[in-house]
């Protein structure tokens, strides 16, 4: 599946978007977050407060316990600051 | 019948008057249009910001705002709405939304134009990084804009 960054996590993490292949035992977005956290040092960093980073599976925001099954793109970003 | 809707994320700017006029011209049964514009603003907390830089998610920008255009739609009598959103970087004094409603009354379109510019600020998504004297940062989410939008959420 396809992975997303916005804004402040992006930065974080170093890059825009990326292709990943998570085990089976990640069902979850909240799942997803610390799956690609245990990774390394720069998603561990944009990470760090899971509470304050929101998801969009396919475009619709979703909450921490939706399911990744099926997703063909996943976005992790900071709360939304626009208008 | 069909409410005409415009939505556009663009990266140039818009001319409020043209926007106006598209939405009620060649018809005669509008009888109220409201708008509002946000625009860049210099002061910010004491500090003048030199710029603002707005990313934005394209896709699922798009598919957001139009969510809650039908939303609005769904709950007032609206006859016409209008949204554009720019990115990029903006200097004070650019404009950066622009929300249209029109509707036979007043109430209708003034609410919905609010109710829009709520959830633009809260779940469009959108985020605005500032260049100030003091250097560059993302600009951080408001719980009085959270508050905002959650008051249209019905008990």
């Amino acid at each position: 599946m396809k992975v997303k960054y916005f804004a402040w996590v992006r930065e974080r993490i170093g890059k825009a978007e990326e292709t990943i292949e998570p085990p089976s035992s990640v069902h979850t977005v909240g799942d997803l977050i610390a799956w690609l956290s245990a990774r390394d040092e720069s998603y561990a960093h944009a990470f760090e407060k899971p509470k304050v980073i929101r998801a969009a599976i396919d475009h619709a925001h979703v909450k921490p316990d939706a399911t990744i099954a099926g997703a063909r793109e996943i976005a992790f970003f900071p709360p939304m600051t626009g208008g | 019948m069909t409410v005409p809707v415009t939505i556009r994320v663009q990266a140039e700017d818009f001319d409020v008057a043209r926007e106006i006029a598209a939405i009620s011209e060649d018809r005669t049964d509008v009888g109220a249009v409201v708008t509002f514009s946000g625009i860049c603003r210099g002061p910010e907390a004491g500090d003048d910001i030199a710029s603002l830089t707005l990313e934005h998610y394209p896709g699922m920008a798009e598919v957001e705002i139009k969510r809650h255009v039908d939303e609005a739609i769904a709950r007032w009598p609206l006859q016409g709405v209008t949204v554009i959103h720019r990115f990029g970087r903006l200097t004070p004094g650019k404009n950066i939304v622009l929300v249209v409603t029109a509707s036979q009354h007043r109430q209708a379109a003034f609410e919905a134009a609010e109710f829009l510019m709520d959830y633009l600020k809260t779940s469009a998504p959108f985020w605005k990084q500032e260049e100030s004297a003091k250097g560059t940062g993302w600009v951080e989410a408001r719980a009085h804009d959270d508050a905002a939008a959650a008051r249209w959420t019905k008990p």
